[in-house]
């Protein structure tokens, strides 16, 4: 009876699409757990505390509407910590993707020393954030400090250097630029990798000048790279909190707070958790929207080439 | 090349080198130095003082916060191994819809900044009872640093051909006993890769350590260190000598293992 053999070999591929669905259910579950109770449950339940005045440990709190997402936007000392995040965020990964791309152009070429130096400007990268800040603060420190015992023998004054808001900000985003810069360029030297020496080669031939050999070959070439490299930026640099933490805390004031670092001061300080958690989603909003919308242009450019 | 460039190219490499060292060298110079000896930083001491060194071992308990940051990233890179790994295999090889949906999901969780979900995080943990557990912060930084391990993992999958993965099908191999025969044995160089990596983004983590593990006794070297910086009075000598310290075991690791950490870092960065 060929009916009956053909359900019942049905039946049993039907087991078996049943088993092996389970399987996959059984390798996605311990992420898909993880990502539930530890991102997702805590953004949602973030969005209900922003509602709150919830002092961070107490029982008691009252919903308050939308009083903290009107405050964030009149609050003077948010309005700089936005500034500063767009400048952390958006400053270092133009500043690093330039630098960075140089340094892959200089290593590219083969040199004595090449090596060594390559993994004297890589080595900050694999040190924490924090220390670096801290070893940085044996440079600028106002008495005794590294740079003012130089300016000093150049018979210039003393400098405090993280006392003022724009020069504190600006030598935040140097330090945290010159410390990671060794990333992008361990990338961009990757991506240089692969692009065939024989277009260079035909495109000198036709006496292409060198800056067009750049525009033309190797900028659209290293696309990937740049998306990778601009995508890693923006995200760490956005919510920079470890080298703010160990250079200024946030002060003068409040001049060099970034979103990350204001975040903190408002839950540990202030135990302000509702207008905390409040600052929290606009963070997460503002790195979602950015990085989104740079990667789009990017990935466009990238289809045009 | 031109013969100007074969001289200026090896100056300008030296040059970098010593720029990106110097407050590493400024750094250990106030280490090394007698908390009496006021010459400039720039200069290296001509004796031998390591009593700044001995503080930060036994004032700031260094040992201890290096054997707790050893089992914290231990545990977390098991972790990460093993669920990356799972997750990324069909993840890789099953094109649907679902999966489609899923690898936005894990994109989407690379982009939530730490400090913006710390408040509810924090009370969470708290009402689980598990802030100052290490079960607790090991499943946080698992959480946190798996979306960039499942990629890892699921781009270097899809390089690997589907022969052997097709022979087993017919030999009646299931999703997880062709992951766990097949696939798995051939993970080795990604493996080292998030190792090095994620590895590394755990030993340096401050923000989870400074909110879940508040006691001294389980404090993380990020966290031991800043103590001694945050005092207002600190011991400048001491304080440069623990954050030296902290640097060496990286600098070590680099040195030994600077060929995979480039080409972990690379691998997965462009396609």
């Amino acid at each position: 009876m060929p009916s009956d053999a053909r359900s019942g070999r049905r039946a049993v591929l039907n087991r078996s699409r049943l088993v092996s669905r389970l399987q996959l259910a059984a390798m996605y579950a311990p992420a898909m757990l993880l990502f539930g109770a530890f991102v997702f449950y805590p953004l949602l339940s973030g969005v209900r505390i922003s509602f709150t005045d919830w002092n961070g440990y107490s029982q008691h709190y009252s919903y308050i509407g939308l009083d903290h997402y009107r405050k964030l936007f009149r609050d003077p000392n948010i309005r700089t910590a936005f500034v500063n995040t767009l400048i952390y965020g958006i400053g270092s990964t133009i500043v690093q993707n330039a630098w960075g791309l140089a340094y892959a152009m200089l290593f590219n070429r083969k040199f004595a020393g090449r090596t060594v130096a390559r993994a004297a400007v890589y080595l900050p990268v694999m040190i924490s954030g924090l220390i670096m800040g801290y070893i940085w603060y044996f440079m600028l420190q106002y008495s005794g400090g590294a740079l003012n015992d130089a300016m000093a023998a150049f018979g210039l004054a003393p400098v405090d250097w993280l006392a003022d808001q724009r020069r504190a900000v600006s030598l935040i985003l140097f330090i945290t630029s010159i410390q990671y810069v060794g990333q992008a360029m361990v990338i961009y030297l990757a991506g240089l990798q692969t692009i065939p020496r024989m277009y260079y080669e035909a495109a000198e031939m036709d006496g292409v000048r060198a800056w067009s050999r750049f525009r033309r070959i190797t900028l659209p070439l290293l696309a990937p790279a740049i998306i990778t490299n601009v995508t890693l930026k923006l995200i760490g640099g956005l919510q920079l909190f470890d080298l703010v933490m160990a250079l200024t805390a946030g002060g003068p004031g409040f001049s060099t707070h970034s979103f990350s670092t204001m975040i903190n001061y408002l839950y540990f300080v202030s135990q302000n958790a509702g207008y905390s958690a409040t600052l929290g989603i606009a963070l997460f909003l503002s790195i979602m929207t950015i990085t989104v919308v740079v990667n789009r242009y990017l990935y466009r450019k990238e289809v045009e080439y | 090349m031109s013969r100007t460039w074969k001289i200026m190219l090896p100056l300008v490499g030296a040059l970098l080198a010593v720029i990106h060292l110097l407050p590493i060298y400024v750094a250990l110079s106030v280490a090394l130095k007698r908390p009496t000896d006021l010459t400039s930083r720039w200069q290296f001491p001509n004796y031998l003082y390591f009593e700044h060194f001995k503080n930060a071992f036994i004032d700031g308990e260094l040992l201890r916060a290096f054997g707790n940051t050893l089992v914290l990233t231990v545990s977390t890179a098991i972790l990460l191994v093993a669920i990356g790994s799972m997750t990324a295999y069909p993840l890789a090889r099953i094109r649907s819809r679902l999966n489609r949906v899923w690898m936005n999901v894990i994109l989407g969780v690379m982009m939530v900044p730490t400090l913006s979900i710390i408040v509810p995080l924090y009370s969470m943990m708290n009402r689980l009872n598990a802030i100052n557990t290490y079960w607790g912060i090991v499943l946080i930084l698992t959480t946190y640093n798996l979306p960039l391990s499942i990629f890892l993992y699921a781009n270097f999958i899809r390089t690997i051909p589907r022969e052997l993965d097709e022979a087993a099908k017919v030999d009646g191999c299931g999703h997880f006993g062709l992951f766990y025969r097949i696939v798995l044995p051939q993970l080795a160089p990604v493996t080292a890769a998030v190792l090095i990596l994620k590895g590394l983004k755990v030993w340096n983590d401050y923000e989870f350590p400074l909110y879940f593990l508040q006691k001294p006794r389980n404090q993380t070297i990020t966290l031991a260190i800043s103590r001694f910086f945050s005092d207002t009075s600190f011991d400048f000598g001491s304080a440069s000598a623990a954050a030296v310290l902290a640097v060496v075991p990286v600098t070590v690791l680099f040195l030994a293992l600077q060929k995979y950490f480039v080409s972990g870092l690379t691998d997965g960065a462009i396609k």
